[in-house]
């Protein structure tokens, strides 16, 4: 398993030499959702917070990029900077979400979203969106290569963090957590520390998104970095996929990728698509595709049921 | 400055018309329907096409709509959130938010994304004075309404049987169930009458302003607050919770218009940080 997931990622690293510009393209999109999808699990799966409003952190991540760039920092150094201001700024807003639980942490986390989408359109020229400075000494195709390598990077570091979060002792107690606050704060688990670093490391994973999609797009507006629809495609690459496993959101992405790519055309009615499936999942198959179907190749649990 | 008080008062009446219903189904299902808004939006929709269909005024439309939103609650309750809700606390919030991408969007495909206002004639433009400030007709009959059905609603679960039934059923379904209550019926209704004020406050927002399929979103977002401002689970505490709302947007406007939503926003934040935390 672990040779063969090497062999993958090698195979997906020599890409930009091997396949051209058109299918790192898409790809890059694929690895931003995979990313995406795996800290919101980290989340809702395994710490039980549905948030509805990681885009919030999307734009900081987005915005927090085109600050450092414009002081001159190098665009792909500035990443993992951005995301770092991502899970900063989660943590005192922590202080104040945290305070609710269930379908009033979702709410709130959206309001905050809100505030950030208004305070950034309302700043001095913050409406029409901004380019990325400092990026036009790269050229277009060695620029390209850079992004798809950054997305490949985040994609499967992020799947590997999750992963030895979750099979640890963190992931433990974050399950406990979920399961049952009170039962596990009786066991002795922190319950406001487990949620809080599970709030700030996922801001800190979107933050990453947000700054790679800026460096993929080159051009980012309040309007959709902060659109409330990134945390509808998070929630259904979940659910698809398989809410509390590691490899659930990879496959969550993968079905939301393919029908993307499929259906886009048909705009609403692919929207309309996508919250029946995430209903009727939620409702009918609780453990998603790969919790139904699935073995786990990445186990988080030290014990099997049998 | 006592103008924009005034106005934010009647204002937040409406706010506080969306916000009971979404109020009551925390308080008796514990249920946080994020779809509240968008069944919102529905309303008006729906007296537009009244409007349209048989040339009814909004008012007369509400004959059709309100019984019909009551009924559409009712069986939502029924299907989806009843199963949900017997699913852990992820499973309502994750099903009514996917119930409010796919009422968005089938809103987007039947009546086209562009907004739309609801034609309330001489009566939705006309004001009458009172002490030299200049009310809007509709904004009080706004804010009379929403007095009257928390008032009624109030009524109904401090007085009634069924009221009685209710407040058993939120406290312990269980406990309720064992004495003789069926609960699924009370839920049923609970959630009907939730979607019916929804659809109430709809129109009445659609008759202030434009709305679009993707305004349910905001409005869910100001009626939580409303909720959490006014203190979780009293219907008082949510219309004052709705009057805070239109009154800190309203005196923001005077200084700048484009800065009053922020500011709720804001300030909503500020009640999260300093309000006690639940028991």
């Amino acid at each position: 398993m672990r040779y063969f997931a090497v062999f993958v990622l090698v195979l997906l690293a020599s890409v930009p030499y091997t396949l051209g510009p058109g299918v790192e393209q898409s790809l890059v999109t694929l690895f931003s959702l995979v990313a995406m999808a795996t800290w919101w699990n980290l989340l809702a799966g395994f710490a039980g917070l549905t948030s509805f409003g990681q885009q919030a952190y999307l734009g900081v991540g987005a915005y927090g990029l085109y600050v450092l760039a414009l002081a001159g920092v190098d665009p792909f150094a500035a990443i993992p900077l951005a995301a770092a201001l991502a899970g900063v700024v989660a943590l005192p807003v922590s202080v104040a979400v945290l305070r609710l639980s269930g379908g009033q942490f979702a709410v709130a986390t959206w309001v905050l979203a809100e505030i950030f989408r208004l305070a950034v359109t309302l700043s001095p020229g913050g409406d029409t969106g901004v380019s990325l400075p400092g990026i036009s000494g790269y050229m277009p195709l060695l620029r390209q290569a850079l992004v798809y390598w950054c997305a490949l990077g985040l994609a499967a570091g992020s799947v590997l963090a999750v992963w030895l979060l979750a099979r640890g002792r963190y992931g433990l107690a974050a399950r406990a957590v979920s399961a049952d606050p009170d039962a596990a704060a009786a066991s002795g688990v922190r319950v406001a520390r487990i949620r809080r670093v599970a709030y700030c490391l996922a801001a800190a994973g979107a933050g990453a998104v947000g700054a790679l999609l800026f460096t993929h797009t080159l051009y980012v507006q309040p309007g959709s970095i902060f659109n409330v629809q990134y945390s509808v495609l998070m929630m259904f690459m979940v659910l698809t996929g398989g809410l509390g496993t590691v490899e659930g959101p990879v496959a969550g992405a993968l079905i939301f990728f393919v029908l993307q790519q499929a259906l886009s055309a048909h705009g609403p009615w692919y929207l309309v698509l996508l919250g029946a499936v995430g209903v009727a999942v939620t409702l009918f198959a609780p453990r998603g595709l790969w919790g139904h179907l699935g073995r786990p190749l990445f186990p988080i649990a030290h014990l099997r049921e049998t | 400055m006592i103008a924009a008080i005034v106005q934010g008062v009647l204002v937040g009446g409406t706010y506080a018309l969306v916000a009971c219903g979404l109020s009551l189904a925390f308080g008796v299902m514990r249920l946080v329907n994020i779809a509240h808004g968008d069944l919102a939006v529905c309303g008006a929709y729906l007296a537009l096409m009244a409007a349209a269909g048989f040339g009814a005024p909004p008012v007369l439309a509400l004959v059709l709509v309100l019984p019909l939103a009551f009924g559409v609650g009712a069986l939502l309750q029924l299907t989806l959130f009843e199963r949900a809700l017997r699913g852990g606390e992820l499973a309502p919030v994750l099903v009514t938010f996917g119930l409010s991408v796919v009422i968005q969007n089938l809103l987007v495909t039947g009546a086209s994304a562009n907004p739309r206002s609801l034609d309330g004639g001489a009566f939705a433009l006309a004001g009458f004075e009172v002490g030299g400030l200049t009310l809007s007709w509709l904004r009080t009959a706004g804010f009379a309404t929403a007095v009257v059905v928390l008032g009624s609603l109030h009524l109904l679960l401090a007085r009634t049987g069924f009221g009685r039934r209710v407040r058993a059923t939120a406290d312990d379904p269980e406990a309720a169930r064992l004495s003789g209550v069926r609960v699924r019926p009370v839920f049923a209704c609970v959630a009907g009458i939730s979607v019916a004020t929804a659809a109430l406050a709809g129109m009445f927002l659609g008759l202030m302003s434009t709305f679009d399929p993707y305004s349910g979103g905001l409005i869910l977002i100001f009626a939580f607050e409303a909720v959490v401002i006014g203190g979780l689970g009293s219907l008082w505490g949510t219309l004052a919770g709705g009057i805070v709302l239109g009154v800190t947007q309203q005196l923001v406007a005077l200084w700048d218009v484009r800065f009053a939503v922020l500011a709720v926003h804001v300030l909503f934040f500020g009640v999260l940080v300093v309000r006690p935390v639940r028991a």
